[in-house]
């Protein structure tokens, strides 16, 4: 066995569905290479599985770029595992060392419940963009993009906010399960930015109900968040909100945020 | 099949306007009787969707993610080109239109690429009050850099992430339509068959992928906005999901696929390194701006690239194309990359890769501005090869990318099926035989916001139809078939996974039908991938059963339509006997190895037919005439 | 929760978050002005109790400043057992394995540091207030009763580790509802968190040096 080549020892959940207990079960991975991405250990693993006739280890997945958003669990007690800045699908067994064990679970909030093994439903983030993160602009109604001029170091740090990939790390690691960094980053994104104006403090209370109706939790301001996301989405992301918020609460409610448009 | 493309007649500037004056219209206070399916969610899905529920139509959205907004448009790195001009270096409407027909060596529709032109300086207006944040100058005005294949500075960016910011912007349009009840959302739902009534397209079956349940939905009409179909090649820059089934399954209804072959090449992709290997990375061609590209000019020099001295050090495409340099298109510099190696001069473990070297660019600029710049993708590469770029040369290879070939439509963006629209990458697409990079972006948006909207709504108002009902005999069939393929491949229980007749799939695309192409080879291929596809439904194996999330179930019914895909890409590409764009038949190329097209024989878009199981497809012909831009032999020199 | 705005602000997590970062900022200023007084105690028995008979001048000043207070104590107690009990809610299952990564001591441990403070603040008065855990109290001579108070081993024990958590408390409560009502901008977490650090440091070395200075026989 070479320098570049590992053996591990996985600790996986397993879980049937939504509605049963899951427990861990214990998998020795032999001589896997270095070069290997986290996932691609996990697909071997699942080939093994599955040639033996057993049930492969479900996990959620897609681009495999660190962009979309889709892979996220937790890896020995931290979300994306313990590269700063790197969600799953990025993470490489280089990380590691022979002999290691790694214990594999999957994210877990009360908004966030298990479908199957590592794979967890987040569409209370879809619900929480539903109720206000947008800027009403129905298509054909746009000026001309340069009719407003948009000063660089805010247009930069309302890229900084919407670079947010949407995982969910976050709320995995927070001590309270808060989707305060997700729903920060992008009322931010849009609070900073002069066309998301007019819908500012609307949006702001239509998405911070959103948060709390999905059972997420209150924010402590434990900074955990900002350390395991994969965007480092950077904390004050928070302060804004919670700004806005009491600025909206503060001058009183306009028009409800509607999905506006059409007859 | 008689292929009509419908595109207007008359001068090209103003067709679109005038088809648009000529369409029908649907009264507002009617729209809400019409509900659109809407598969896919990703730029061009998630922009009709959102387009046509603020016009006031039903729609039902599908997409195979947990979320509508992680669609493999996401991935896009580079940036989004549109006419505006903004550089004040010379471009307009026409120029891009130009660069576009001709960067897609003349086997596009000229007046697709007129519009698709004309509408890119719409897009980045929606897109900037949508919030996205594009990259900007102190002033406060939108900024542009220059992108491969072209000489004007017309691609709009957000840092390294311009699509994932841009179907960001999609997205939560779509949200606010999602919000506004007029679009119902099915995430983790796939599609796996159209529903084809009285000709006309009226529904699509579906399976819930967390309960397993066949579903069937109908509608007015479909729309299939479900991208690309590179993962035929297993390894390639698109997600894992990704998958031709929804295209492949209208094919099998009577949609006619239209240029299969024409696949792109990335060529700044990261290296493979083992056998495990599960996908493939691109670094944005943006790199190629400040990056220069290199191998030793010695075969077989396996010296460290900073013991390399420069005069042993060969500049290939500076040196091969002074010109452009390092931004000539992908194919030509794939293909470049490919003689580099073939000839041993490959560098990396593998032999499979040249050096994309930053010193210069570092040097000249300094450090700080190359990590403004590209800091993101330099950071990715680290992450993934444990390298760091601003100390040693990336190593690149070409990857499988984009694939403009798709479901044939005509101007309206109808299949040959009436009431089937398909938008973005799954159409066979304005990009001809190669697309130029921040184009995809370009029309994706296009298509969804833009003439989608209206197209449909011309149909929807020129068509009468009664209502499908849900026990009709083609939906009961339809699902029927469904429910048996499922049946069918849970009960193989063979030997082999899933992914090892992918891999192997993949490798034959590869090796027969990626970068170069020959008639030997393709022919190979086209027997090896009827084999392949008899040994799985003899030998695959699937664990677990329907009522649950199966993964494995998922990819076995992909991978079973990419196995037929497969043949029709390879036999494509064995009939279309010239070289062109992505396209490269070896038999076909110029004295200094550039692809040589044959505009007398092959000057046509091929549109494959299905013609029942186990019979050649039949190839149709749709003539493509250029009034305006001339074929001439693309040179970059 | 229909209805009035401000029930739904306060019923929101981010309200009682802004509730008990309203009360936090009362107490911390209270402590603040508690521990300058205090330290009249270094300046001799006059000054010490003039100070404490200044402060029970009037009743009015003194009642209402107590009812300010005691609701301030009561409505950040109340919060935290609200936004706690939310907490467990927020994650019915828990970790096999979670490891802390990013926050600080002090943060993971407010839920123990506060009721600590709860604790000792009841004991606090029953010792100086009310004198009912005091060996010696004479409700007259404040000073006397801190330096008798103070010359148990025992007692001081109990002070020092009740302002260790205040230390803790503080260095991050401090912090925190600056995030929380919102204070903090790009680039400020980092002096935020020092100024945090700083005032609770400050504040608890103040208190820290009374029974220690009895115990050393520097204030006799
Ligand atoms: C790594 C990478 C970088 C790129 N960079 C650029 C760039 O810089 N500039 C540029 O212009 N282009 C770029 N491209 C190309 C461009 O991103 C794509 O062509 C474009 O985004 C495709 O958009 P789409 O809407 O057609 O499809 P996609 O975004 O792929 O969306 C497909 C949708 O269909 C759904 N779907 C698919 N199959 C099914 C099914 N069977 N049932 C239900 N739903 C289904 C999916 O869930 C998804 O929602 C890049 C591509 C890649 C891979
Ligand atoms: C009397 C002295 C006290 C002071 C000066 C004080 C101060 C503070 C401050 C400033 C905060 C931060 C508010 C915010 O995050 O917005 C806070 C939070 C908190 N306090 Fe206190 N508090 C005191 C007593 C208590 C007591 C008696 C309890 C007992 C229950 C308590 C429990 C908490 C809790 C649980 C938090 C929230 C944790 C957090 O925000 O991280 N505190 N306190
Ligand atoms: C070692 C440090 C401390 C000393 C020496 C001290 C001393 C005293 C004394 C002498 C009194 C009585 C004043 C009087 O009745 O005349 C008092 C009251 C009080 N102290 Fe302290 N204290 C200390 C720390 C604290 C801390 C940390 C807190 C809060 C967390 C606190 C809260 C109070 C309160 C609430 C009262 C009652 C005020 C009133 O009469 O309404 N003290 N303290
Ligand atoms: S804020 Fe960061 S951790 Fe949270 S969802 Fe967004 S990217 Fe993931
Ligand atoms: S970790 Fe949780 S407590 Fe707040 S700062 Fe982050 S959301
Ligand atoms: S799979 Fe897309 S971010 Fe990991």
């Amino acid at each position: 066995m070479s320098a570049e080549n590992l053996s591990l020892t996985l600790k996986i959940w397993r879980q049937k569905n939504a509605a049963s207990t899951g427990a861990f079960e214990t998998y020795a991975m032999k001589d896997v290479s270095t070069h290997m991405s986290f996932l691609e250990m996990l697909d071997v693993l699942n080939e093994k599985l599955i040639t033996e006739g057993k049930d492969p280890v479900a996990f959620d997945h897609d681009c495999r770029e660190g962009i979309c958003g889709t892979c996220g669990m937790m890896i020995n007690g931290r979300p994306h595992g313990p590269m700063k800045a790197t969600t799953t699908c990025q993470l490489h067994l280089r990380s590691f060392k022979d002999g290691d064990t790694i214990v594999i679970e999957p994210f877990r909030a009360r908004a966030f419940p298990v479908l199957r093994d590592l794979v967890v439903d987040r569409a209370s983030f879809d619900r929480i963009i539903q109720a206000g993160g947008f800027i009403s602009a129905n298509t054909g109604s746009a000026p001309e993009a340069n009719s407003m001029p948009v000063p660089k170091h805010v247009s930069d740090e309302a890229m900084n906010a919407a670079a947010c990939i949407g995982c969910g790390a976050c709320v995995a690691s927070c001590p309270n399960a808060a989707a305060m960094l997700f729903t920060g980053a992008k009322m931010s994104h849009l609070g900073l930015l002069p066309q998301g104006q007019p819908e500012r403090f609307d949006r702001a209370i239509a998405m911070v109900q959103q948060m709390d109706a999905e059972g997420f939790g209150h924010c402590t301001n434990a900074a955990e968040c900002t350390e395991a996301c994969p965007k480092e989405i950077p904390i004050e992301m928070i302060a804004k909100m919670n700004r806005d918020y009491l600025r909206a609460t503060i001058r009183g409610p306009h028009a409800k945020v509607t999905g506006g448009g059409g007859p | 099949m008689e292929l009509k493309s419908n595109a207007p007649a008359g001068p090209i500037e103003t067709s679109w306007e005038r088809h648009k004056s000529d369409m029908k219209l649907v009264n507002p206070a009617n729209r809400r009787k019409y509900t659109v399916l809407m598969v896919g969610t990703g730029l061009a899905g998630a922009a009709a969707a959102a387009t046509l529920s603020e016009q006031g139509y039903n729609v039902k959205s599908f997409c195979y993610q947990d979320s509508p907004r992680r669609a493999h448009s996401i991935a896009a790195q580079g940036g989004i080109n549109a006419a505006k001009n903004y550089a004040n270096d010379g471009d307009s409407v026409y120029r891009l239109f130009y660069d576009t027909v001709k960067g897609g060596d003349y086997r596009a529709r000229e007046r697709n690429v007129y519009r698709l032109a004309q509408i890119s300086v719409n897009i980045i207006d929606q897109c900037v009050a949508q919030g996205v944040p594009f990259a900007r100058e102190y002033s406060g005005y939108l900024t542009n850099r220059s992108f491969g294949g072209t000489q004007v500075a017309r691609t709009f960016y957000a840092r390294g992430q311009t699509g994932q910011q841009l179907l960001l912007g999609a997205y939560s349009a779509l949200s606010r339509q999602i919000a506004s009840n007029r679009v119902t959302m099915y995430p983790r739902t796939e599609m796996l068959d159209l529903i084809v009534v009285d000709g006309r397209a009226r529904g699509i079956i579906t399976r819930n992928m967390v309960t397993g349940k066949v579903e069937s939905h109908l509608g007015d009409a479909v729309v299939l906005a479900t991208g690309g179909y590179g993962n035929v090649f297993y390894l390639s820059t698109n997600a894992k999901g990704c998958n031709t089934s929804a295209i492949w399954r209208a094919y099998k209804k009577g949609a006619a696929m239209g240029n299969p072959c024409y696949t792109q090449i990335h060529p700044t992709c990261i290296p493979v390194s083992g056998d495990y290997q599960s996908k493939l990375t691109l670094m944005s061609e943006s790199l190629r701006n400040d990056g220069r590209i290199w191998v030793p000019k010695e075969k077989g020099d396996k010296r460290p690239a900073d013991q390399i001295p420069e005069d042993a050090r060969d500049y290939y495409l500076e040196r091969r194309y002074p010109a452009f340099g390092n931004l000539v298109p992908r194919d030509v510099a794939s293909r470049a990359a490919k003689a580099a190696c073939d000839e041993g001069r490959g560098v990396g473990p593998t032999g499979l890769g040249v050096y994309l070297d930053f010193a210069d660019a570092i040097k000249r600029l300094g450090a700080n501005v190359i990590g403004e710049k590209y800091g993101n993708l330099l950071e990715m590469y680290q992450r993934i090869t444990g390298e760091n770029p601003y100390k040693v040369p990336m190593r690149i290879f070409p990857a499988i990318h984009y694939t403009m070939g798709g479901t044939w439509v005509d101007y309206n963006l109808m299949s040959t099926i009436p009431g089937l629209f398909v938008a973005g990458e799954a159409n066979f697409s304005d990009h001809g035989a190669n697309r130029l990079g921040a184009s995809a972006l370009m029309q994706g948006l296009a298509d969804g916001y833009f003439v989608l909207p209206y197209t449909l709504a011309n149909y929807l108002a020129s068509t009468k139809q009664e209502k499908v009902a849900a026990d009709h005999a083609e939906v009961r069939k339809a699902e029927g078939e469904v429910g048996d393929r499922v049946k069918k491949l849970l009960g193989i229980k063979g030997k082999r996974t899933v992914d090892s007749f992918h891999r192997e799939l993949g490798k034959i695309c590869w090796d027969y039908c990626g970068m170069a192409r020959n008639k030997k080879g393709l022919e190979t291929a086209l027997q090896r991938i009827p084999a392949l596809r008899e040994e799985f439904w003899k030998n695959v194996t699937v664990t677990g059963s329907n009522e649950e999330i199966n993964m494995a179930l998922e990819k076995a019914g992909r991978v079973a339509d990419f196995l037929e895909f497969g043949e029709l890409m390879c036999l494509d590409a064995l009939e279309r006997n010239e070289s062109c764009g992505g396209h490269f038949r070896e038999e076909h190329a110029t004295p200094e190895g550039e692809a040589k097209r044959d505009d007398d024989k092959f000057a046509h878009v091929a549109a494959w037919e299905y013609a029942g199981p186990d019979k050649k497809p039949v190839r149709n012909v749709e003539p493509l005439t250029f009034d305006y831009v001339h074929p001439t032999q693309r040179s970059y020199k | 929760m229909q209805g009035s705005f401000l029930c739904r602000f306060t019923g929101s997590n981010i309200g009682l978050k802004v509730l008990m970062a309203l009360t936090g900022i009362v107490l911390s200023l209270f402590v603040l002005a508690h521990v300058s007084g205090n330290l009249l105690m270094f300046a001799g028995e006059a000054k010490m109790n003039g100070y404490a008979h200044m402060l029970k001048a009037s009743a009015m000043v003194l009642w209402g400043a107590r009812s300010v207070l005691l609701a301030s104590v009561l409505l950040h107690v109340y919060s935290a057992i609200k936004l706690y009990k939310r907490r467990g809610d927020a994650r019915p299952v828990g970790y096999g394995l979670k490891q802390p990564h990013g926050s600080t001591y002090a943060a993971r441990t407010m839920i123990w540091s506060g009721p600590i403070l709860a604790l000792f603040i009841v004991y606090h008065l029953l010792h100086f207030t009310v004198g009912a855990a005091h060996p010696k109290f004479d409700e007259h001579n404040a000073y006397q009763n801190v330096v008798v108070g103070f010359s148990s081993i025992p007692v001081v024990a109990a002070y020092l580790i009740a302002m260790a958590c205040l230390c803790l408390h503080l260095s991050h409560g401090v912090w925190s509802l600056m995030q929380t009502i919102g204070i903090n901008r790009p680039n400020w977490e980092c002096a935020l968190r020092k100024v945090a650090i700083g005032y609770a440091v400050i504040i608890c070395a103040g208190f820290v040096s009374i029974p220690l200075g009895v115990l050393f026989h520097i204030v006799k």
